[in-house]
């Protein structure tokens, strides 16, 4: 446990004093302020708009601040991790590789698993920081308006989910490669894939289909954000992460066994 | 204290330690010597448990490289060819993250953090930016990274490499000092410094033992140069006929 948080606090401080840190939480920051601002002007129309009509109160009924503001808030935060969390992640092995401290590393008893989940959990508090600021929004409209409490946090706790398996995916291109760039590259395409593999999913049968659907991302994601906690969902997050950590954990360990 | 048995490392079809044997008693300084791409670098890597050998054994301080790793790295300093610093970190918190990777006891950190600066001469460089050191403080922070959990077993890829004069002397002197009862494997291209430090010669080249002997016996009748020479020239002269004889080969046909 005492190794893991060495490597965990290191890993965090490094993330912490790197410029690429900040400028990751900026435009993430920014782009999510962007967003919100426009999905509530957005919404304020709608309202103004349907109070001008007759029996538009039936309608105004209907418009609900979680559907129309929060759930497209967090779909497009989403995408925006899908290119972020690489570029967090790049560094993590690939560095290491470069400056050759990671023959300090893995000369060090220290067990690579231990390597593994310390840098994960570097990653995942920086993570856990940026994602967790944009629950501003959230405070916003809890405090200036009536949104459904339980729906909201679920589709922020399915946010982090999904930031954390990023993290996981990141991790594992990074340990693939002594280069930062080609880490994130790496990264940044899995995670599209991982975004996009169940489009063909309709088209694909019916147990294709259902596997493609069960892999990707998106789909658990959105039940989270329509509120729905369910078991297979946290399931799906949990076999992810612990799958995605099993590899780096083996990529990390295969330069003992090459 | 450290013995090597027929170790071998192959990459792919390449061979480039070709089954070495060699051993060092507790308290000596071992002179790890060969030219450029004579297999000193993997050798130690093996050593320390950085990379596992493709064929032999070897054990360091009674414990087996690849059964025990876990064992012989909590007892061996290790200094590779570029110091593993981080860029981002001062001297002081490097050390610290160091003594807690390397087992230190908890209470001990802080002491040990104090012993090592002290004996490599970082105290006036304790609060800086390892990105901002010099050479020479960067070779003594890798030093005192190595020395951090007081190990039985110190082994040290070309630490001299690329310093001034001065910094040369003041390293080799410290080494000097770090013997006492610790196991040291210095790996070095430079021969008056094997012939300052060592007590014991292991020249290796292109994967092969050349030669194992004292400092004292191998420079009875002949400078460490010489000897150094002919090992390394033997093969390179049987090359040299070989290649001869298979261009005469190709010239009859």
């Amino acid at each position: 446990m005492r190794n893991i948080l060495t490597i965990a606090g290191r890993e965090l401080r490094s993330i912490f004093v790197s410029p690429i840190a900040y400028v990751v939480m900026t435009g993430f920051l920014l782009l999510g302020g962007w967003f919100f601002f426009n999905l509530l002007a957005r919404f304020n129309f709608l309202v103004t708009m349907y109070s001008s009509f007759q029996g538009g109160a039936e309608a105004i009924a209907r418009l609900n601040v979680n559907e129309f503001v929060i759930a497209p808030l967090l779909h497009n935060l989403s995408v925006v991790l899908v290119i972020l969390v690489p570029m967090i992640t790049m560094r993590s092995f690939a560095e290491e590789k470069r400056a050759g401290t990671y023959e300090l590393l893995l000369t060090s008893p220290v067990a690579t698993w231990e390597i593994v989940v310390g840098k994960f959990l570097g990653a995942v508090g920086f993570i856990v920081v940026m994602v967790g600021l944009t629950a501003i929004y959230g405070v916003i409209l809890w405090v200036y308006g009536n949104p459904e409490l339980g729906i909201m946090v679920s589709g922020y706790l399915g946010l982090l989910l999904l930031a954390i398996t990023f993290v996981t995916v990141g991790l594992f291109a990074s340990s693939l490669t002594e280069n930062q760039i080609i880490a994130a590259v790496t990264g940044l395409v899995m995670l599209l894939l991982l975004f996009v593999i169940a489009w063909p999913a309709d088209n694909a049968g019916e147990t294709l289909g259902g596997v493609l659907r069960y892999v990707s991302v998106t789909e658990h994601f959105a039940e989270m954000i329509k509120g729905v906690v369910d078991t297979k969902t946290l399931v799906y997050f949990a076999t992810m992460i612990t799958g995605w950590m099993f590899l780096t954990q083996r990529s990390v360990e295969s330069i003992r066994w090459r | 204290m450290i013995d090597v048995h027929e170790l071998a490392k192959r990459y792919g079809d390449r061979e480039v330690v070709k089954g070495i044997s060699f051993s060092a008693e507790r308290g000596q300084v071992l002179g790890f010597l060969g030219p450029n791409g004579a297999g000193k670098t993997t050798t130690m890597r093996m050593l320390t448990g950085f990379l596992p050998p493709s064929s032999g054994t070897a054990s360091v301080a009674g414990f087996d490289i690849f059964t025990q790793s876990a064992e012989v790295r909590r007892r061996i300093g290790y200094l590779p060819e570029n110091p593993p610093l981080y860029p981002d970190m001062t001297v002081r918190s490097y050390l610290t993250f160091v003594a807690k990777l390397k087992g230190v006891a908890r209470g001990r950190v802080r002491a040990a953090c104090d012993d090592v600066i002290e004996r490599t001469g970082l105290g006036d460089v304790g609060g800086r930016l390892l990105s901002h050191l010099s050479k020479g403080y960067k070779q003594r922070a890798g030093l005192a990274q190595a020395l951090i959990h007081d190990p039985e077993v110190l082994v040290l890829d070309e630490p001299t490499i690329g310093l001034d004069p001065r910094q040369i002397i003041e390293i080799r002197s410290l080494i000097k000092t770090l013997s006492g009862d610790r196991t040291v494997i210095l790996s070095t291209h430079i021969l008056p410094e094997v012939a300052q430090v060592c007590d014991k010669v292991v020249i290796i080249n292109d994967g092969r033992i050349a030669c194992e002997d004292t400092l004292a016996n191998l420079t009875r009748d002949a400078t460490l140069e010489e000897v150094f020479l002919r090992h390394i020239s033997g093969d390179a002269a049987a090359e040299e006929r070989a290649a001869h004889a298979l261009a005469e080969a190709e010239a009859r046909i």
